[in-house]
């Protein structure tokens, strides 16, 4: 069975991310990049069902520019088995990547495929679902377990309220949640064979994708600063203050 | 002349910082706290393969150079794992040059694999009491007897024997007396640490208590004549090809407490406000920190082309040495300077600043004394006459 993991290049999560002096954009310059978070949970996913004998190939696939080269070796040296990468520039939104993600299906005709639930940076949590709707696969999103039984998926995923199993015919999609795994360190050898393992760059034409933006980011700004805090002399008047302030009870 | 790191190095440096991030600031207080052997960082990094990263891929290493090892040991003590850290595991990247160069293919095999595994730990006992940097005159005597050596002596100063399986050994196998020149008449051993024949002590020290050093007491300990690296009465020559890659990794090691101090330093000046502004907004705060920096970066410069000087098997003695001396002094002013930034917070344990300043000093100190690096640089490269 062969599986098609996505991953996104994101700011790292350590980074405290800083909106550019005109407002335009996040700014990136000089910022730690990282492979998205939830996406390394859908590498680490992918390579235990390796491990486990139920996957054959694991192949990652990411779009961007050519710096997104750097999170398919990371996913390489994780323990995935080749790398795709679809050569974008700018930041493509979700539609645009679930459409490229579909060609790079109809070529690839993966089993599963997995993706993060959402990416850090934009938080949109659209990818997965979009592909679903484009592919018409089914989607077990937000997975907090998968388990791949003869042709059909199961998977839990975490729901208000508690979990819920879904089980899905294959070819089928998966987001992860957090608790889905927690993803390993990669090992030096690992390292060394990432960089000899097969990475195709494709375009969008070869994928017969038009990248077309149908968002326009009008404005960045930081969040307003929190004001100073203060000191209450009593519970009396923290229970005051709590009622005809801040009116929270 | 190319100043950045490449792709895999850069890659290395991410990987390492982000095995390290398992290990908390808490982790490490608490073994410095409690003087136990960071037994589960060794291990994980011996699983991951990072000991093994300068040695050749046939004892199961990854074959790459000091340069990426050097790398390594830096992200580690930039981690915030310190000299604690980089001390449990740097031993092996240095350490077994002799035996990769100089041992029998029977000996590398039998002797680099389980150490770079995990499964054995090794120590590096040379320094004596009564000789200290003079290292051709060591007492400690390995007498031939049938099929190899019996061994009496003392070591001091020797890290890891107290948890150590390993011991790669110096001895005297002829009297000072009967050699032609005073470099002669050492030889080198890799053999088991037999507690049978060797008592350790402890030295309580200032710092670095997570990974201890010890006196040593050799009676009657026999070694096997296959536990010889190289030929008898070449041993100091041979340990000679160990020293540039080990002043290097330190010199690496202190840039990376330097770079963490001035980071924590950094900041607790931006969140830390008394007389109603960051206490970062005073140049009096700010320049010492930049100050800092641009030492420790311009001396990691000279660390590093020490690095690729040696991996280009060019002699490197002159740069190893002046990088290992830059790097432990900027180091030692970036610790001290964030202490100093951190108020009295920078003496309090739970801000770790304090810990760093403890254990930059051995960089500093260690393995060679600054006096003895600018006597080599005098002499070397100033041409001027020989003052020991
Ligand atoms: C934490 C720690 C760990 C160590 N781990 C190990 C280990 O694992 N294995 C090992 O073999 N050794 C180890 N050492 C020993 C270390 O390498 C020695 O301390 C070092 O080589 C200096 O030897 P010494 O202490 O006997 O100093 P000495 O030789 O007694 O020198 C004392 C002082 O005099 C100065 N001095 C001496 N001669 C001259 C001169 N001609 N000109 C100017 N100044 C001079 C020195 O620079 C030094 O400051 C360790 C040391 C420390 C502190």
């Amino acid at each position: 069975m062969k599986v098609l993991v996505a991953v996104k290049r994101v700011v790292d999560y350590n980074v405290k991310v800083r909106a550019k002096a005109d407002g335009s954009d996040v700014d990136l310059n000089n910022v730690k990049m990282a492979i998205n978070p939830f996406c390394e949970i859908a590498v680490e996913e992918a390579v235990r069902l390796k491990e486990k004998g139920v996957a054959t190939e694991v192949v990652v696939v990411s779009i961007g520019g050519k710096t997104c080269q750097e999170q398919i070796r990371t996913a390489l040296a994780l323990g995935a088995d080749r790398g795709i990468q679809v050569e974008v520039e700018g930041n493509a939104e979700p539609l645009v990547v679930a459409k490229l993600l579909k060609g790079v299906v109809e070529k690839e005709e993966p089993q599963l495929v997995i993706l993060g639930k959402q990416s850090i940076d934009g938080d949109n949590n659209q990818t997965g679902q979009m592909l679903g709707a484009l592919t018409g696969m089914g989607q077990g999103t937000f997975a907090s377990e998968v388990v791949v039984d003869g042709d059909k998926v199961n998977v839990t995923r975490e729901i208000d309220g508690g979990l819920q199993t879904v089980a899905l015919t294959l070819p089928a999609i998966v987001t992860t949640d957090l608790r889905l795994n927690e993803p390993r360190y990669a090992s030096l050898p690992n390292i060394m064979k990432a960089k000899k393992k097969p990475l195709d760059v494709l375009t969008p034409a070869d994928l017969g994708v038009e990248v077309k933006s149908h968002i326009t980011l009008l404005k960045v700004e930081p969040p307003a600063e929190r004001s100073a805090g203060i000191k209450v002399a009593d519970v009396d008047q923290l229970v005051d203050k709590l009622k005809n302030e801040a009116k929270v009870i | 002349m190319d100043y950045a790191l490449t792709d895999d190095q850069r890659n290395i440096r991410e990987a390492v910082l982000k095995h390290c991030s398992q290990f908390s600031d808490e982790y490490w207080l608490e073994h410095d706290r409690s003087g136990e052997f960071p037994t589960d960082f060794h291990l994980s990094m011996a699983e991951a393969g990072w000991l093994g990263i300068a040695m050749p891929e046939s004892v199961g290493g990854a074959g790459l150079g000091i340069s990426e090892a050097a790398i390594m040991v830096q992200a580690v003590a930039e981690s915030g794992g310190g000299m604690s850290a980089a001390s449990s595991i740097h031993g092996p990247v240095f350490s077994l040059e002799p035996i990769e160069q100089f041992g029998t293919e029977e000996q590398q095999q039998r002797m680099i694999p389980p150490i770079l595994s995990g499964e054995q730990k090794m120590c590096f006992a040379v320094t004596e009491p009564n000789v200290g940097l003079d290292t051709t005159r060591l007492k400690t005597r390995a007498e031939k007897v049938d099929g190899g050596y019996r061994v009496n002596g003392e070591k001091i100063w020797i890290t890891n024997a107290h948890v150590a399986n390993k011991m790669m050994l110096l001895a005297r196998t002829t009297p000072l007396e009967e050699c032609e020149r005073k470099t002669q008449g050492l030889s080198l051993f890799f053999t088991d640490l037999d507690r049978a024949h060797i008592e350790h002590r402890i030295i309580p020290k200032m710092g670095r208590h997570a990974v201890g050093s010890n006196m040593l007491f050799i009676s009657d300990l026999f070694i096997p004549e296959e536990d010889r690296i190289g030929a008898e009465g070449e041993g100091f020559k041979i340990i000679l090809q160990g020293l540039n890659p080990e002043r290097i990794l330190l010199g690496a090691e202190a840039i990376g407490l330097g770079r963490v101090a001035i980071d924590r330093a950094a900041r607790y000046a931006r969140e830390r406000v008394v007389f109603d502004r960051p206490i970062g907004m005073n140049q009096g705060i700010q320049h010492p920190l930049a100050k800092c920096w641009a030492q420790v970066e311009s001396a990691n410069l000279m660390v590093m082309q020490a690095a690729s000087m040696f991996d280009a098997g060019q002699d490197c003695g002159v740069q190893a040495n002046a990088g290992k001396y830059l790097a432990a002094e900027a180091g030692f002013e970036a610790c001290h300077t964030a202490m100093l930034t951190l108020g009295g917070m920078g003496y309090a344990q739970e801000y770790h600043v304090e810990r760093y300043l403890r254990e930059i000093l051995i960089p500093r100190t260690a393995p060679v004394s600054p006096h003895m690096i600018l006597n080599f640089i005098a002499e070397k490269v100033l041409e001027l006459p020989k003052s020991y």
